[in-house]
């Protein structure tokens, strides 16, 4: 199975304004794999997201998105496979109701009639969120919100999902139900949060970005002791894995 | 800027309300368009000093909110609120226009206090048409409706987007604003000045959003055509609802039938 591969090599991209916001990335992420992007503000997390479904045209180097290296030609089929859910809900719901947003993917796909209503329903039910269908955007509440973006990128099957900060401004309770929903998917994922407890719950891997380069990639546990490694890219070890706030003791 | 939240909120409401499910809300948008807009040209059509022909139409927007079940107090004060701005246009009617027209036993009214009412009523009219409209069809169909009636989609995309990005934009500037204020304390600030930063930076914003909204709309396979989903049909009670609608603005357009009815009462006392 090789059609759900993301493979980077020799990234490089520099924005317009001079700024070099990635030099050099590389890695290769194979089927099924959950992998996190992490790294301090500016590190280019982002950047690099925004190039694996062409939104950015890379300065230099090579992406390959399954069986296809990413060029002009290949990006439909390339933003067909690979979803990605963007930061703030409200870019990502554009359409009058849930129905409307979740449809417009498949829309574009050229499904109509019973199967486009199958299509969104069963994806809003993935995520819980079937009882919303004909509500605004506006009259939802975040965590709601992001389950709907979430269901408007299931509707057209991708193959590769890409999150750039899920939790992001969730409350505790959403946020648990959110990893818990995340968790399911078999889809082969990658995510950037600066919320590490997440991370260490959902990847196993994760790939750690210092000013626009790979500073290391490995398994998160042992990235995540790494403690002159965190400091270093301005980063600290989860909650979860630091000692008891009452009593010291390692958890 | 608590009174544009407010607005906000109560604009919300009108969109909800389109949200039920009586007979009106079922039928077809694209029927419910035609008929207010025949409805508004009948209403837009009567000569400046025609008061009393126009009463009959107030049965439209009446019978439409019983039929709908809509609150008629809401929707009045919606209508009050438009009201000063029709009676601004009028204004100065009666003060350029001073001909007697008509006598109200010993009380002579001008023309120009005539064609004032004239424009309020006609403002009312419409605007609740309007507001009546949108309660039981909601903006998105209606944009849809348009479209289907010949509107050009890129217009209808510009609306759909207006409709959806107004709330986020005026909570956008809404919170500009009150960040200005805390800091302003109490007095004007930097004056001029500071809002036009102000507004430059929500542009700025706007535009951002803009893009990254593109981007999304990309990666869900966006190619420059949007897409509508064809959910209604244009069937016989839709037909019947347009053209009985259109018939009776018709009639009541060439026919004075407050004329007539009152002829018919002051008939019977000799």
């Amino acid at each position: 199975m090789s059609h759900h591969i993301v493979a980077v090599k020799n990234l490089r991209h520099v924005y317009p304004d001079g700024t070099a916001a990635l030099r050099g990335v590389s890695f290769r992420i194979t089927h099924g794999e959950s992998v996190a992007v992490i790294g301090a503000n500016g590190a280019g997390k982002s950047t690099l997201l925004l190039h694996l479904n062409g939104y950015l045209a890379p300065t230099g180097g090579e992406i390959q998105i399954g069986d296809f290296p990413l060029n002009k030609g290949t990006l439909p089929q390339i933003r067909r496979s690979v979803g990605m859910v963007f930061q703030d809900p409200d870019d990502q719901l554009f359409m009058p109701t849930v129905y409307d947003d979740v449809a417009f993917g498949p829309l574009n796909l050229g499904l109509v009639g019973d199967d486009l209503d199958r299509c969104v329903t069963d994806a809003l039910d993935r995520v819980g969120a079937k009882h919303l269908i004909e509500k605004a955007p506006y009259n939802l509440s975040g965590g709601e919100k992001r389950r709907v973006a979430i269901a408007t990128v299931l509707s057209m099957s991708p193959d590769i999902l890409v999150m750039d900060e899920p939790t992001n401004g969730l409350d505790p309770y959403s946020r648990r139900q959110l990893i818990a929903l995340l968790r399911e998917f078999h889809h082969t994922r990658i995510f950037t949060s600066h919320d590490l407890d997440m991370v260490l719950e959902l990847c196993e891997r994760t790939i750690v970005l210092k000013e626009g380069e790979v500073r290391a990639d490995g398994p998160t546990r042992e990235i995540f002791q790494d403690e002159a490694l965190l400091a270093e890219c301005r980063l600290e070890k989860p909650l979860s894995m630091q000692g008891c706030p009452v009593c010291g003791k390692r958890g | 800027m608590a009174s544009i939240d407010g607005a906000l909120l109560d604009f919300q409401r009108l969109d909800r309300l389109a949200a039920g499910n009586t007979m009106l809300h079922r039928l077809d948008p694209r029927a419910k368009v035609l008929a207010t807009l025949v409805f508004i040209v009948c209403v837009i059509s009567f000569g400046r000093y025609q008061l009393s022909p126009l009463i009959p139409f107030f049965i439209f927007p009446a019978v439409l909110i019983g039929t709908a079940d809509l609150p008629a107090g809401y929707l009045a004060r919606k209508v009050l609120l438009v009201c000063p701005f029709a009676l601004a246009v009028g204004i100065f009617n009666p003060i350029f226009d001073t001909e007697l027209l008509l006598h109200l036993g010993p009380l002579g009214v001008s023309g120009g206090w005539v064609s004032c009412l004239s424009i309020v009523v006609r403002a009312a009219l419409t605007v609740s048409a309007a507001l009546v409209l949108v309660a039981v069809t909601g903006f998105p169909a209606i944009c849809r409706a348009l479209e289907q009636l010949g509107m050009p989609n890129a217009f209808a995309v510009q609306l759909i987007f207006l409709y959806r990005y107004i709330f986020v934009l005026t909570e956008e500037g809404g919170r500009a604003a009150r960040a200005r204020k805390l800091r302003a304390f109490g007095h004007k600030g930097l004056g001029m000045s500071s809002y036009s930063s102000l507004i430059g930076s929500l542009l700025l914003r706007t535009w951002q959003r803009a893009e990254r909204v593109h981007m999304a709309m990309l990666a869900r396979g966006f190619s420059g055509v949007f897409p509508t989903r064809q959910q209604f049909r244009f069937g016989r009670a839709e037909f019947l609802y347009l053209s009985g609608w259109s018939i009776l603005f018709l009639i009541l357009r060439f026919n004075n039938v407050t004329a007539f009815l009152g002829s018919l009462i002051t008939g019977q006392f000799p």
